[in-house]
């Protein structure tokens, strides 16, 4: 297979960047769309010009590291599929493909493909985790869970924080990123005791990444790669509404550690 | 309260705003619907209903109340319409939707137009000031001829038409903002998704054929100066 890939090659973060158009033949259509990426990449640096940074990790649809738009959809066109699992037997021979990274003011371009995505993890650390005691661990059925409320919290934990989510909504928002998150620990025993309180702490950290907010557009729960449904966003306004009604505390979280470089 | 006002200065809490105040335009709007088709019982009872509300007690209450859901309703809005514009300060050079509607792409929008038709409307039959000579009847009983103002005004084509238009606009607000209110709410369930989305569009439809009836009606000529 032979396709025209026009990509975003951008130098870092203060350079402006442009669609630049590459031909790549000898495509399986066995490939993964990064092994196209790879092809090219190659050819690139025989070519001595730079190759094309993109995130990958584990190429199984796990990581969540894989972040392109394809064809003007987060993930391409496969529903319920990360890019590194999309398969070029999913595009027709010839075919021109546009590659462009999540565009959002709270993931600010790195260079190319490649965006800084940690204001998802300063909104974990802003309340995405219950707090308990380390140990030994518990006796397995010592806290009985329903299959119902375990299937809910593993569906919304299949999250797997990518941010397709925030590159699909036309607001740039994170809200169904959030709003697994909530109603993840909302269905366990183990997420009860700070449960308000954290609706809204990630809720605050998501504005203050400069994420936008949701008005039910329901664009990120189409391209979800985990099939994350927006009935979770429901959620989170249920226990916004309720902890901005009911609980007592506003707590100021303290300012989130930065990783090290 | 400091706190309220913090919580509902976030997204979440502005979109929550935004639906809370939306319902109560929906209600008003079902309300004002039913005062209307007194329209369709002739004379008597819409001028009765009309001197009923201007001598209610707490006319004045609602008028504030309703301006200022109104005005709040906007405002937040306009607000939530920034933060979310400045959310993305690089387009795609191409992006394709995959199941957004047509109705909550162009909400800011519809919301524009109801704005202007709503200016339109209270010129119009609120103020006087768009059709003067229709605005100053009286009927027998020495009341204010609403009737007489309503059929000679949505004789006009041209005001009718307008009326009808407008109607139809409001309705794609209110598809996508009426849907939007429960799960904005929280009451996203699957056992009544159905339910909702069938019940939106019945409500929805039912408010814009109730409206558009009367300038429709009018025009036709079903509904003329002596009634019934
Ligand atoms: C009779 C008048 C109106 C009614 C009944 C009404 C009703 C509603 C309702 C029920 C919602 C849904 C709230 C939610 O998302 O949960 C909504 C949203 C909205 N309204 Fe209105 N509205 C009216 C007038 C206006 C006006 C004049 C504007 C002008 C700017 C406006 C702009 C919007 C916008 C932009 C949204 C979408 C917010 C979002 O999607 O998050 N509306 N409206
Ligand atoms: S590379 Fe890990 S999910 Fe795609």
């Amino acid at each position: 297979m032979k396709f025209t890939l026009c990509v975003w090659r951008q130098l870092n973060s203060d350079e402006p960047g442009s669609m630049v158009s590459y031909e790549v033949d000898g495509v399986s259509e066995d490939m993964s769309f990064l092994e196209v990426l790879d092809l090219l990449n190659e050819n690139l640096v025989v070519r001595g010009e730079e190759p094309i940074a993109f995130d990958h990790d584990c190429r199984e649809g796990i990581c969540g590291m894989c972040a392109l738009v394809i064809n003007g959809v987060p993930h391409g066109p496969e529903p319920v599929t990360t890019a590194c699992q999309l398969h070029m037997r999913k595009f027709t021979d010839g075919q021109t493909i546009t590659v462009e990274p999540w565009r959002a003011a709270a993931f600010p371009v790195i260079r190319d493909l490649v965006v800084d995505r940690r204001s998802l993890d300063r909104v974990i650390q802003a309340g995405g985790f219950v707090s308990v005691n380390t140990g030994s661990a518990p006796d397995a059925n010592a806290l009985p869970i329903s299959k119902d409320a375990a299937d809910r919290a593993f569906e919304a934990a299949a999250c797997i924080g990518c941010g397709a989510c925030v590159a699909a909504c036309p607001n740039a928002s994170a809200s169904l990123f959030v709003a697994a998150k909530v109603a993840q620990f909302a269905a366990l025993p183990q997420g009860q005791p700070e449960r308000l309180q954290r609706a809204i702490h990630l809720v605050e950290a998501m504005d203050r990444e400069g994420f936008g907010g949701c008005t039910n557009h329901y664009e990120c729960e189409a391209v979800c790669p985990k099939g994350i449904p927006v009935s979770f966003i429901a959620h989170l306004n249920r226990d916004f509404l309720k902890a901005a009604l009911m609980s007592r505390e506003v707590r100021d979280v303290p300012p989130a550690v930065e990783a090290e470089e | 309260m400091i706190r309220l006002v913090r919580l509902f200065s976030t997204s979440v809490g502005d979109k929550l705003i935004v639906a809370l105040t939306g319902g109560a335009l929906l209600v008003f709007l079902l309300g004002h619907m039913l005062g209307n088709m007194t329209v369709f019982q002739g004379p008597d009872s819409l001028n009765g209903y009309a001197a009923w509300l201007q001598g209610h007690p707490l006319v004045w209450f609602f008028r504030f109340g309703l301006v200022a859901v109104f005005v709040a309703h906007v405002l937040v809005t306009v607000r939530l319409t920034k933060a979310n514009r400045r959310a993305r300060p690089v387009r795609y050079s191409r992006r394709v939707a995959r199941q957004m509607s047509f109705t909550s792409r162009y909400m800011v929008l519809s919301g524009l137009v109801v704005m202007s038709f709503l200016a339109f409307h209270l010129l119009h039959l609120t103020f006087g000031v768009i059709q003067p000579e229709i605005y100053q009847l009286e009927d027998s009983q020495q009341r204010h001829d609403v009737y007489a103002m309503v059929v000679s005004g949505f004789r006009n084509p041209w005001i009718a038409g307008s009326y009808v238009l407008s109607i139809l606009l409001l309705g794609l607000h209110l598809i996508h903002g009426a849907a939007s209110l429960f799960q904005t709410l929280g009451i996203n369930h699957e056992s009544y998704t159905v339910l909702i989305r069938y019940g939106v569009y019945l409500l929805v439809t039912g408010i814009v054929l109730g409206y558009c009836s009367i300038p429709l009606l009018i025009f036709s000529g079903t509904v003329s100066l002596e009634g019934g």
